[in-house]
C-alpha cells in the first residue's frame, strides 16, 4: 500500500464534499412567491369544520376575505391525507387561541379532500380551534399558487399577502409573522 | 397501535442491523484467523439480510395492498382509489419505498454472489462480501433512521394522496425504475469485487477483473435497458414528444453507464495483454461511486430535477457515505497503484488495444463533459451563490464530436488484430466498410438531413456496421466451408463459439439502430398545432387528422378528458389516435397522456394542449418524428448482445474453437471463454 499516494487521493474528496454540503444548504425548489405584496386573490368558502368558542363559526357560514379588512387574516391549505399536515395541527390551534380577542382571522382551508374525512380527521386530532372552509374543486388554492399541502399564507389588514410559508409552519415563525404585521397596521 | 404489516417491516429491519454488523466483524475474524467457522457466519449474515430485507419488503407491499394507512409510506403514497397495479408499484414511488427497495436489491446481489462464488479459493469472496454488507448497513441504517418507511401514523387517515400521477399514468413505471436498481445496484458487485481484491493482495492477478467482468456485463445490461426504458417512458407520458432532456438525473443513470460500458472493453486489454489494469480498478470503482453519486443527486434534494424526491435529513446520511466511499475508493486505488504497473506494452497504434485505449479516452471524456455539465450549477451555487442551468445546447455541442468518434472507433476495432496488424490486414479490413459509409451517408442525404452531424453519424455508423457485419460473416464463411455447414447453422456456431465477443458485436448493432433513430429523429421533426373544432382537420406530414370527438370520463381515481382524432389516408380513415388529459385528486396540473402511432419509419405523435370545457373545441399538438421506433428496438438489441455475452457459460463446456483464419500470418486472435 502507498499510503502518501492514498492519502492526497482521500484529500482530494475534500473540495467534493465541500460543494456538496454548500449545495444541501440551498434548496433548489425554493421559488420566491410572485404574490407577496400583492393583493391576496378575493374568496367566499363555505364553514364546514366550526371551530371552537370563541373563534367559533357556524357551519355552512360563508367566510369572505373582502369581510375581513383590518384584519391579519392565517389562511392555512390543509388536508386529511396530508401527514405533514399533522405535524403543525396542535401548533396552529394553539397560537390561533392564543390571538383570540386580537384582529387575528385563521382560517383553514380543505385541499382536495372531502369535509366527511375533514371533519373526521380534525376530530382525531384533538379538535381545532379556528374554522375550516371547504374549498372545492381548489379554486382558491389554484388562485393562490398552491405548491402542496399544508401551506399557509399571512394577509394583513389591507388585504396584501405579507408572507407564505411551505410545509409545516413553525408556532413560533407563525406568531413572529402575525406580531409583526400587527405592529405595522396599528402604527399609523 | 402497530399492524402486522408496520410489526413485521419494522422489526424485520432492526433485526437486519445485528446481523449485517456481525457479517461484516466475522469477515476479517475468518481471514485472520484462519476460522472458517467465522466464514460460514459472515456468509450466514449475507443471507440473513436477504431473508430480512425480503420480509420487509413484502411487509410493505402487504401494507400497500391492504391500504394499511398506519404505516407512514402507506399513507404518503397509497390511495383506495389507485388501481391495484399502481399500487404493487409505488413500493418504488417516494423516497423510504425507493431505498428499501434498493436494500432488498442490494441483498439479493449479495447472496447471489456468495451462492455462486463461495467455492472460489483465497479470499477475494469473503471480502467482497464483506464490502456488500458495508454498503447494505449504510442503506439500513436510513432505513432505520430517516428513510424508515414504516412510522406508524395515529390516528390511521381514511384515506392517502396516492402515488405521484407521472408514476401512475404508464406501464413502463413498472419496468424503467426496478431496471435501474437492478443495474444501478449491481454495479455494488464489481466495486465490492475491487475492495475485495486489494484487501486479499489479488489486485495483482485478473481473477478479479474476470468475476467483475461478468457482473458488470448483467448490471450494464439492467442500466442500458433501463436507459432505454427511461427515455421511452418520458416519450410517451410527459407529452413534449421527446426522449432525453439532459435532466441531471437521466445524466446521473448516464455517467455510470459510460464508464461500464469503457470498462466492459478494457478489462478484455486486461485478461489478453496485462495492460490497463490501475485503469480498470479506477473504471470500477469510478462506476460504483457515480451510481451512489446519482443516487445521492436524486435523493438528498440537492439539485430540482423531475426525478427528485422531497428529503429532511437524509442528504446529510448520503453525504457522510459518499464522502465514505469517495476515500475509500481514492485510497484503494491510488494505494496499490504501484503494484499494479502494467505488464504488457502497445505493440502498435494499428492493433486492438489501441482502439480501445481511444475508446476508453472517449467514453471518459464523455462521462467527464456530462458530470462536469450536471454539476457545473451546484458548484457555481456553492461558490458563487448564483443560479446557473446548463442546457441542451451544452451538452448536445459537447457530445456529438464525442458520439461520432464513438461510432467509428466501433467500425474500427473489430477490424483490427490484437497486438499489431500489418498493413495488408489493414487494407482489407479498413476499406470495405467505407462503401457502407458511403451508402448511408448518401441515404441521410437523400432524406433530407443537413445537419452534418446528423450525416456524419450515419455515415460512421454505415462504416461501423460494415466492419461488424463483416466480422459475422466471414467467420461464417469459413466455417461452412470447414464444416460443410448451412448459412444458420454456421452464424449460430460463430457466435456459439464465442459469445463474448459476438455478443459484444451484436450490441454494437444495437447501439447503431439507436443513433440512426436519435440522428433521424432530432433533425428531421416536425410539429403543428391547431385549435380543431369537430370534424375540422389539421396537416402533419402528409397526413391529415380529422377531430372526430372530445370526451370526458370519470375514473376512481381521475378525470380523464380526452380527443379522438382520425388519421386519414384522401378520405379512406386509416386509423384512431385518442390522447388524453388526466385530472388527479391530489393535483392541480393535468397529466397528459398522448398518444402515439408507431411505424418502422415514424411515430406520428399527437397530444392534448388544451380545450373548451364545453367540449366546442381541443387544440392538439402534433409531432411527426422518423426512426424513434428504432431507439427502443436498437436498446432492445443492446440488451440481447448483452444476454449473449454475459449469460453464463456451464464450465469447461466448450465448442470444438474454429477460428476464422482470414489473415496470414498471424491468426486473428480469439478470446478465451471464462467461466462465470
Amino acid at each position: 500500500m502507498n499510503w502518501r499516494r492514498a492519502g492526497i487521493a482521500a484529500a482530494l474528496v475534500i473540495p467534493v464534499v465541500f460543494v456538496f454540503s454548500r449545495g444541501m444548504k440551498i434548496d433548489p425548489r425554493e421559488i420566491p412567491s410572485p404574490l407577496p405584496g400583492n393583493p391576496a386573490p378575493p374568496f367566499a368558502l363555505a364553514v364546514f369544520a366550526p371551530g371552537q368558542p370563541p373563534l367559533e363559526r357556524p357551519i355552512g357560514d360563508t367566510v369572505r376575505l373582502a369581510d375581513l379588512r383590518g384584519r391579519v387574516v392565517v389562511l392555512n391549505f390543509w388536508a386529511s391525507w396530508c401527514l405533514a399536515c399533522r405535524d403543525e395541527h396542535v401548533g396552529l390551534t394553539d397560537v390561533a387561541r392564543g390571538y383570540a380577542g386580537k384582529p387575528v382571522t385563521f382560517v383553514g382551508s380543505l385541499y382536495q379532500d372531502t369535509p366527511g374525512n375533514g371533519t373526521q380527521w380534525i376530530a382525531e386530532m384533538g379538535g381545532q380551534s379556528y374554522p375550516s372552509v371547504n374549498d372545492p374543486k381548489a379554486r382558491t388554492a389554484i388562485d393562490y399558487g398552491l405548491y402542496g399541502v399544508p401551506e399557509t399564507f399571512f394577509i394583513t389588514a389591507e388585504g396584501k399577502i405579507a408572507r407564505k410559508i411551505t410545509g409545516p409552519a413553525p408556532p413560533q415563525v407563525i406568531r413572529q409573522i402575525i406580531d409583526s404585521l400587527l405592529t405595522t397596521t396599528s402604527s399609523p | 397501535m402497530q399492524s402486522v404489516n408496520g410489526l413485521v417491516g419494522h422489526g424485520a429491519l432492526l433485526l437486519a442491523l445485528p446481523f449485517i454488523a456481525l457479517g461484516i466483524i466475522a469477515v476479517p475474524v475468518a481471514v485472520n484467523r484462519g476460522r472458517r467457522d467465522w466464514l460460514e457466519i459472515g456468509y450466514g449474515a449475507v443471507y440473513a439480510n436477504f431473508a430480512l430485507m425480503s420480509a420487509a419488503a413484502l411487509a410493505m407491499i402487504s401494507a400497500l395492498v391492504t391500504h394499511d394507512f398506519s404505516v407512514s409510506y402507506v399513507a404518503q403514497v397509497g390511495s383506495r382509489e389507485t388501481p391495484l397495479f399502481y399500487t404493487i408499484i409505488s413500493l418504488w414511488g417516494a423516497l423510504e419505498g425507493s431505498i428499501l427497495f434498493w436494500a432488498w436489491v442490494l441483498s439479493f446481489y449479495g447472496m447471489t454472489v456468495v451462492a455462486l462464488n463461495k467455492s472460489r479459493a483465497g479470499n477475494l469472496v469473503p471480502y467482497a462480501a464483506m464490502t456488500l454488507l458495508c454498503i447494505s448497513l449504510f442503506f439500513s441504517i436510513l432505513l432505520v433512521g430517516p428513510a424508515n418507511p414504516f412510522h406508524v401514523v395515529s390516528p390511521v387517515p381514511q384515506n392517502g394522496p396516492g402515488p405521484n400521477p407521472l408514476l401512475q399514468n404508464h406501464i413502463l413505471m413498472a419496468v424503467h425504475p426496478p431496471l435501474l436498481y437492478l443495474g444501478y445496484v449491481g454495479m455494488s458487485v464489481p466495486f465490492a469485487f475491487a475492495v475485495g481484491a486489494v484487501l486479499s493482495g489479488e489486485a495483482e492477478n485478473n481473477d478479479w477483473i474476470k468475476v467483475s467482468r461478468t457482473w458488470t456485463m448483467a448490471s450494464w445490461g439492467f442500466l442500458s435497458a433501463a436507459i432505454i426504458a427511461g427515455m421511452w417512458w418520458s416519450y410517451e407520458v410527459l407529452g413534449w414528444g421527446g426522449y432525453w432532456a439532459w435532466d441531471p438525473v437521466e445524466n446521473a443513470s448516464f455517467l455510470p453507464w459510460l464508464t461500464a460500458t469503457a470498462f466492459l472493453h478494457s478489462a478484455m486489454v486486461q485478461e489478453r495483454r496485462g495492460m490497463l489494469r490501475v485503469w480498470n480498478l479506477n473504471l470500477v470503482v469510478g462506476t460504483f461511486v457515480l451510481t451512489i453519486l446519482g443516487t445521492f443527486l436524486t435523493r438528498s434534494g440537492i439539485i430540482s430535477s423531475v426525478h427528485a424526491f422531497t428529503t429532511g435529513t437524509i442528504g446529510y446520511y448520503f453525504l457522510a457515505f459518499i464522502t465514505i466511499v469517495l476515500v475509500t475508493g481514492g485510497v484503494i486505488v491510488a494505494g496499490s497503484s504501484d503494484k499494479l504497473r502494467s505488464k504488457g506494452k502497445l505493440d502498435s497504434a494499428a492493433s486492438r488495444e489501441t482502439v480501445f485505449l481511444l475508446n476508453n479516452l472517449f467514453l471518459t471524456a464523455f462521462m467527464l463533459t456530462v458530470l462536469v455539465g450536471t454539476l457545473f450549477p451546484l458548484v457555481a451555487e456553492a461558490m458563487r451563490g448564483v443560479k446557473v442551468s446548463v442546457g441542451g445546447p451544452f451538452f448536445n455541442r459537447m457530445s456529438l464530436p464525442i458520439i461520432a468518434a464513438l461510432l467509428f472507433l466501433m467500425g474500427v476495432g473489430p477490424a483490427l488484430p490484437w497486438k499489431v496488424a500489418s498493413k495488408a490486414e489493414l487494407r482489407s479490413k479498413l476499406i470495405p466498410p467505407t462503401a457502407g459509409a458511403l451508402v448511408l451517408a448518401a441515404a441521410a442525404l437523400i432524406a433530407g438531413i443537413h445537419d452534418p452531424y446528423g450525416i456524419l453519424v450515419f455515415a460512421f455508423v454505415g462504416y461501423a456496421a460494415t466492419a461488424n457485419f463483416r466480422e459475422f460473416s466471414i467467420g461464417a464463411a469459413v466455417r461452412r466451408r470447414a464444416h460443410g455447414e448451412s448459412w444458420p447453422t454456421a452464424f449460430l456456431r460463430l457466435v456459439e463459439g464465442n459469445r463474448r465477443r459476438y455478443g459484444g458485436y451484436i450490441a454494437h448493432f444495437g447501439v447503431f439502430f439507436v443513433a440512426l433513430g436519435i440522428a433521424m429523429s432530432s433533425t428531421l421533426r416536425t410539429e403543428r398545432e391547431a385549435t380543431l373544432q369537430r370534424g375540422m382537420t389539421m396537416q402533419i406530414a402528409g397526413r391529415t387528422l380529422r377531430l372526430q370527438d372530445i370526451w370526458g370520463r370519470e375514473e376512481p381515481q381521475r378525470q380523464v378528458v380526452g380527443a379522438t382524432l382520425e388519421i386519414m389516408n384522401g378520405n379512406r380513415v386509416t386509423g384512431t389516435l385518442e390522447p388524453r388529459m388526466n385530472f388527479y385528486r391530489t393535483q392541480q396540473e393535468p397529466v397528459p397522456t398522448p398518444d402515439v402511432r408507431s411505424g418502422v419509419l415514424g411515430d406520428l405523435y399527437l397530444n392534448l394542449m388544451a380545450f373548451r370545457p364545453d367540449g366546442s373545441n381541443a387544440t392538439i399538438r402534433a409531432i411527426y418524428q422518423p426512426l424513434v421506433p428504432w431507439i427502443w428496438f436498437g436498446g432492445g438489441v443492446v440488451v440481447f448482445g448483452a444476454i449473449v455475452a454475459g449469460w453464463p457459460t456451464a464450465r469447461r463446456r466448450r465448442v470444438p474453437a474454429v477460428v476464422p483464419v482470414p489473415a496470414p500470418p498471424k491468426p486473428p486472435a480469439r478470446e478465451p471463454e471464462y467461466a462465470a
